[in-house]
């Protein structure tokens, strides 16, 4: 049995909506997005992990509230068995070390005004680790670790120098100069071509073994997915409504959103009759939450229940967890 | 006689900097209703030539050489206002950014009334109403919602509204460039769904451009394949799928994930696509090229025909030599 490196309980984020004038003199109460809205789930050490979903399902805000970016409006975050939710200054400074976090979008992600050599090795000044000579021979080192090759020929160049792939693998090198435990990967390769998409997810596979990391993978893509993790929990308005192996997800998904889902991604195959499932209606607002199971205004299988009760996440086979009405 | 003819186009980009070929060279033609993938990477030169068809390729590009015909008349030579009521009439175009495609100042029927006014003056007011109704209804929107400005609309209805509008007056050929890349899978599998029925239905050709292969494979009955504004495979779908031939063809379809497979094993192409302003000399793909030999560097392959209509530009296939093995599955 592997042993848990992050762990998060009840995890809720809120962020409150800006109202306005008018409003705020006839209203006391303050409105809500629940982007992250009572999530649990732990990752295993050496596994990757994916949280996955369409745009506004809460994934993103999930991962930067994890890795201390954003605070929760409530629920906890263990790493490593420790309760990291209310650390501060250098004690939360030094667990930075330990968890780092990449972006998709690595012409953001990269000061335009720093070279490669300060990007990269920034991170070991602020943390007063290293610099000078010694900086510049920690980052060539990683450099070459990522593929960029000859290193020498990289270190002065200024991002619009470099192509998307070769940002990526920058952002990618400075999220392990710390040699980290676990790291957050957001959409870290939507933005890049389909032919250089390989060599970074290849990548990310091989840190896994060479430095044992273990993954929050972030995505909307499932089938890339399906090629990277272990295990992928499926979000829907900030919550997660199944959790499985992908293995078991792909071959028999149970929630009905989820079937929707995998019958909605395209495959390259021009032979394949396709049967889709259709969903009637668009994702709800997440301030305006349906009651009962987030999903049943859409779900073509739902009973009365399902508008009065949220379902909860129960395991209906080994390792693989569903929340919706018709299980039991 | 078919409904689109393309020959030998070459668009340029004429920048401060240096000429940047974006389309170089291209020919293909397709009759009415058929429906033709045009796939690639960003700079392949896919949006360039989806344009050019209705011949609005943004500044400094210049369409250099070659012919367009739409139903045997070369739209290259027509005098600007005959242009017009081509674009819209005979070939609409669906933009990718559905977001910034509507105007937002002005209700969605209003914009179906100044598309139905400018090409015919002469209907009248109930007509273009009754139309429009009919257009929202085909797409699944409440015909009462035309008096809706373009903010009150979620992503995916906003570019089923764009479709709308590219249809509104029957065209021949609808150009959908990344119809979908903006949105959710759920709601770009209706899009796509909603687009093959409206197809059918109003019996168009329809150019699908877009950099998911998945989607062309599934959706269209040819494809062609560019790299560095050059076509570098023109073939049946059927045929691309089961026997892909040029090598970056190979190495695309080895790259991506397929959720139907298990086990399966992606395998990167090499560095990464050239720079536009100094592209690499003879094949555009060799220094990506695990075949790569000394003539590719030298002189760019000729286009040909190796199987029935299935055309690929390649040396190794120009002298007769054995195809590439493959070790892709499936």
């Amino acid at each position: 049995m592997l042993s848990e490196i992050v762990k998060v309980e009840h995890l809720k984020k809120y962020f409150p909506v800006q109202k306005s004038f008018l409003e705020q003199l006839f209203t006391r109460e303050l409105s809500y997005v629940k982007a992250v809205d009572d999530v649990a789930f732990s990752i295993r050490s050496g596994e990757i992990f994916t949280l996955a979903g369409e745009s506004g399902c809460g994934k993103t805000t999930a991962g930067r509230v994890i890795v201390r970016l954003l605070e929760p409006t409530s629920g906890k975050i263990y790493f490593n068995g420790q309760d990291i939710t209310k650390l501060k200054g250098e004690k939360l400074r030094l667990l930075r070390r330990k968890m780092q976090i990449i972006f998709q979008d690595p012409y953001a992600s990269l000061n335009p005004r720093m070279k490669t050599v300060d990007a990269v090795g920034h991170p070991l000044e602020i943390h007063g680790l290293a610099k000078g000579r010694e900086k510049k021979k920690r980052v060539l080192d990683v450099l070459e670790r990522v593929g960029l090759t000859p290193p020498e020929q990289f270190i002065n160049l200024y991002p619009h120098q470099l192509s998307g792939g070769q940002r990526q693998r920058i952002a990618l090198a400075r999220s392990i100069i710390f040699k980290p435990e676990f790291m957050v990967a957001d959409e870290p390769v939507s933005m890049i071509d389909v032919s250089l998409r390989t060599t970074i997810i290849d990548l990310m596979l091989s840190f896994r073994k060479e430095l044992g990391l273990t993954y929050l993978f972030i995505t909307h893509d499932l089938a890339v997915a399906k090629y990277i993790s272990n295990r992928i929990a499926i979000m829907y308005l900030g919550r997660i409504i199944e959790i499985g192996h992908k293995e078991s997800l792909f071959l028999d998904p149970k929630h009905p959103y989820t079937q929707a889902l995998l019958s909605a991604i395209p495959v390259p195959n021009p032979k394949r009759e396709r049967k889709r499932i259709e969903l009637s209606g668009e994702v709800p607002s997440a301030i305006d939450m349906p009651t009962g199971c987030r999903f049943h205004p859409r779900c073509p299988y739902r009973t009365d229940k399902c508008s009065k009760e949220e379902p909860q996440l129960i395991e209906v086979e080994k390792n693989h967890f569903v929340a919706c009405h018709l299980m039991k | 006689m078919p409904l689109l003819e393309v020959d030998s186009l070459t668009v340029d980009y004429r920048t401060s900097t240096g000429t940047i070929r974006a389309v170089e060279d291209v020919s293909f033609s397709l009759n009415k209703g058929q429906k033709l993938g045009l796939a690639g990477e960003s700079g392949s030169g896919k949006s360039t030539l989806g344009l050019s068809i209705i011949r609005l390729v943004p500044y400094p590009g210049v369409i250099a050489k070659g012919h367009i015909k739409i139903d045997g008349t070369d739209i290259l030579k027509l005098p600007a206002h005959e242009m017009r009521s081509i674009r819209g009439g005979k070939a609409a175009y669906i933009f990718q950014d559905p977001m910034t495609s509507l105007n937002p100042v002005k209700k969605i029927g209003a914009h179906f009334v100044e598309l139905i006014n400018t090409h015919e003056p002469n209907t009248s007011k109930e007509e273009v109403s009754e139309r429009t109704k009919t257009v929202l209804k085909n797409l699944e929107i409440l015909p009462e919602r035309m008096n809706d400005y373009p903010h009150q609309f979620s992503g995916g209805m906003r570019q089923r509204i764009m479709i709308g509008l590219a249809i509104a007056l029957n065209p021949d050929l609808v150009i959908a460039d990344e119809p979908t890349t903006a949105l959710d899978v759920i709601v770009q599998a209706k899009i796509l769904e909603l687009l093959e029925n409206l197809r059918k239905m109003y019996g168009m050709a329809l150019i699908l451009i877009s950099h998911d292969l998945s989607i062309i494979l599934e959706r269209c009955d040819k494809i062609i394949i560019m790299y560095a504004g050059h076509m570098l495979e023109y073939a049946p779908s059927m045929e691309l799928h089961k026997e892909p031939k040029h090598p970056y063809t190979q190495g695309l379809l080895q790259s991506i994930p397929n959720i139907e497979l298990s086990d399966q094993k992606l395998a990167a192409i090499p560095g990464s696509p050239p720079n536009m302003l100094n592209p690499p000399k003879g094949c555009s793909f060799w220094p990506r090229c695990s075949y790569a030999k000394k003539i590719c560097q030298m002189k760019e392959p000729p286009l040909v025909n190796v199987d029935h209509n299935h055309l690929v530009r390649c040396v190794l296939y120009d002298k007769g030599e054995v195809h590439a093995e493959r070790n892709r599955e499936g």
